[in-house]
């Protein structure tokens, strides 16, 4: 299963260092990681997408994670009401009508093109894994000559529903 | 600027380097002892080390594993930070084993490496290595200090870290221009660690299922880990289990915080355990667990580990908890205060008479055994004999293998802190300097280095250190000529080809007397007990080579991939 966790930590140096050697040592599958500063000077905030078998390694995740010292909070999103978004940067190739078509693929995604050369186009799509995914399949038989994306960052939502249980709170 | 300096040390600040603040953080910090190796770049801390009055001594090593070892043994011994110096580089390097030992065993140390100065950090300098990149994996944390300000700071962040929650180690990679730096300043050490908030006081919530577990229970077992001696819980636990009459079973690491001759002691549990501890793990219906990790040496296959039992889990640290056994009743907390809140409650505990005599009958009728040699010393009766001549009250260190095992199995540890083993990372050649430590650390202990001939060969330039300073240890070499686990191992499931594991030792005696050291040998088990007498009363360093059976095999034993109940060599 996918799951989306976050953590706050202290902007020391060496500490994604300290947090990706953890991850890899213990053997989790991280599909991707974001980080940047947040609403407070001297902490951020990561982002962690991990690829999970069953909730007892979910668990020693997040306990692991919280035994960094530089850790402050971790938090375990995915069953939450969030806002999760990636950014991806698409160039393909396109001269003529084909960009007519292109323009046409990517309308419907909020998606702009950012930059034109005489045989390609970039597009930019921000969103949730999922859209951005379905994008980048739609344009894939255009030839796609380069692709990057952020990896998702995420938080809740301003307000929760209330039925929504804290399915990894530990109860100790 | 030279004058505006110059006419400053005449006024009342002192011009001091980093070096000095250095010196004056380990003062506050109490350190009495540190264990170092100087070099290029920690010239400036020796020579700081030289001109200050510091209380504390430096024992120097004559290779940086054996300074690192040796803080790994005083740290065991006193329960304190041992603290570690070493230049940058291959000095920093060279204590990486040292380091991953005490991360493993949870060992609480502050180690201070040198490193080139920050102009030059990332250009592959003379002597540099990423230390930082280097010990991260193997450190509960690690520092560069960027900045002389943060250095007061960081030391003393150094040692609470180290030594609060679950110990271990810290690094601190000290670039050469902060301790050649010169300041005038006062600098302010208070520190504030957000992240890190070890939980000490259970949740009464768990201690209430706990007991009223305890008050279910048929076939209560009590397994005691490190985390017992690390929290100084022995009494409580030893109080706890009177009480209740729980039987215990140790952990290779936890030997000692319960009295190994107590009636309700069962022994050690795991791989070469006892059938009574391993047995009673198998068939109780509630293990508690105070400050173990379920360590696979001890579990065996976690599939039959305690299949019908409720798990409860005491531990300081919660990523342990749950991590390889699944756990019914966690309780995040330090034993002390656990056993003390247990101690507390009032439990109605059913009868468990018929599961005690169980036990004590399983005790009884399946004890350890091992076979006499007519021709060479056979090397469980010499431990027994440690354990007699020594009125089990040695300190007694290891390095891995078959003569840690023996030394476990049969010097029946009645006292904490006494027991010093490489546990979890299993290193060759950590007995012989980790009793320096533990010597300069209880410097009126007997302290006996049981070691094996392959691992005495790693460290054994330490012999220097304990000429020099006249420490009184007894290494007695379990000498099989052989790399006896390894070749153990060759000889069940490699059909005996034993590849690599016979050695060809060189004369000890002569050895040990080419350091200055009383050299001994001994071939025949009637001269054992005179001559153990007389070693463990000569106020002195000895070392003893003890000529014992090449092939001895340490039994019982479960085989990897067997479960805790399938023991092999059990019975003769």
């Amino acid at each position: 299963m996918k799951r989306i966790i976050t953590a706050t930590v202290q902007d020391r140096s060496g500490v994604l260092n300290r947090i990706t050697g953890m991850l890899h040592k213990r053997q989790f599958n991280i599909d991707s990681i974001t980080v940047g500063s947040s609403e407070t000077e001297g902490i951020s905030k990561m982002t962690f997408v991990v690829e999970i078998s069953d909730h007892q390694k979910l668990e020693q995740l997040t306990k692991q994670l919280n035994k960094q010292i530089d850790v402050l909070k971790v938090s375990d999103i995915t069953d939450k009401a969030i806002v999760a978004r990636e950014l991806a940067l698409i160039k393909v190739g396109g001269t003529g009508q084909l960009r007519a078509e292109i323009q046409g693929i990517i309308n419907p995604f909020r998606a702009s093109v950012i930059d034109v050369s005489k045989d390609s186009l970039t597009i930019q799509v921000t969103g949730k894994p999922d859209k951005v995914e379905a994008l980048i399949s739609l344009l894939r038989p255009y030839g796609i000559k380069e692709l990057t994306k952020t990896g998702v960052t995420a938080f809740l939502r301003g307000q929760q529903p209330k039925q929504v249980t804290e399915i990894n709170s530990l109860s100790i | 600027m030279k004058v505006e300096v110059k006419r400053e040390m005449e006024s009342t600040k002192e011009l001091r380097t980093g070096s000095d603040l250095l010196i004056e953080t380990l003062v506050d910090a109490q350190v009495d002892t540190i264990f170092g190796y100087p070099g290029g770049a920690v010239l400036p801390i020796y020579d700081a080390l030289y001109r200050s009055n510091a209380p504390f001594k430096h024992v120097l090593s004559r290779h940086e594993q054996g300074s690192i070892h040796a803080a790994e043994g005083y740290a065991r011994v006193t329960g304190k930070p041992g603290v570690v110096l070493a230049t940058s580089g291959p000095g920093a390097t060279n204590l990486i084993t040292g380091i991953t030992d005490a991360m493993m065993d949870s060992l609480p140390l502050v180690v201070f490496t040198g490193q080139v100065a920050n102009s030059v950090i990332g250009t592959d300098a003379f002597q540099e290595a990423d230390v930082m990149g280097i010990t991260t994996p193997i450190t509960k944390y690690n520092y560069q200090v960027k900045n002389i300000a943060e250095l007061p700071r960081i030391v003393k962040e150094a040692f609470h870290i180290a030594s609060t929650g679950r110990p271990g180690p810290v690094v601190v990679d000290i670039p050469k221009n902060i301790s050649a730096a010169i300041t005038l300043e006062e600098y302010d050490n208070e520190f504030h660690l957000p992240g890190y908030q070890p939980t000490k006081n259970p949740n009464p919530l768990q201690i209430i299922k706990l007991a009223e577990a305890l008050g279910r229970a048929k076939r209560p077992v009590l397994l005691a880990g490190a985390g017992v001696v690390f929290a100084k819980a022995s009494e409580d636990l030893k109080e706890f289990a009177e009480k209740y009459q729980l039987p215990v079973a140790n952990t290779l690491l936890g030997l000692g915080s319960f009295p190994g001759s107590h009636s309700l002691s069962l022994g050690m549990a795991g791989m070469h355990g006892t059938y009574a501890a391993n047995m009673a793990i198998y068939e109780c219906d509630l293990l508690i667990n105070i400050g173990a990790r379920f360590d696979d040496r001890l579990t065996g296959n976690i599939e039959h580990f305690a299949p019908h039992a409720k798990v409860a889990h005491i531990d300081i640290d919660p990523a342990e908890i749950g991590k390889n056994i699944s756990t019914d009743i966690p309780v995040v907390a330090d034993a002390k205060e656990a056993l003390q809140a247990l101690l507390k409650s009032s439990i109605n505990m059913p009868d468990h008479k018929l599961w005690k005599e169980k036990l004590q009958h399983n005790k009884a009728n399946y004890p350890l055994w091992y076979e006499r040699s007519n021709e060479f010393i056979s090397p469980q009766w010499l431990m027994e004999q440690i354990y007699r001549v020594s009125n089990g009250e040695a300190i007694v260190t290891t390095d891995v293998g078959q003569h840690q095992m023996w030394a476990a199995q049969y010097y029946q540890f009645d006292k904490p802190n006494r027991w010093v083993t490489s546990g979890g990372l299993g290193t060759m050649g950590f007995g012989f300097p980790a009793a320096i430590g533990a010597q300069l650390g209880a410097p009126d202990e007997l302290v006996v280095s049981v070691v094996g001939d392959g691992g005495f060969q790693m460290t054994l330039q330490e012999l220097s250190i304990i000429k020099e300073r006249n420490l009184p240890i007894k290494v007695i070499i379990v000498n099989n000529e052989a790399l006896g686990m390894v070749r153990q191992w060759q000889e069940s499931f490699y059909e005996e080809r034993y590849s690599e594991s016979i050695l060809a030792n060189p004369d000890f005696v002569k050895l040990a007397e080419s350091y200055g050291i009383r050299g001994l040998k001994v071939e025949r088990e009637d001269d054992v007990v005179e001559i153990l007498e007389g070693v463990f009363a000569y106020n002195g360093p000895v070392v003893v080579d003890c000529r014992v059976v090449q092939l001895a095999c340490v039994y019982p034993m479960i085989a990897p991939g067997k479960g805790i109940h399938e023991m092999i060599g059990v019975t003769k």
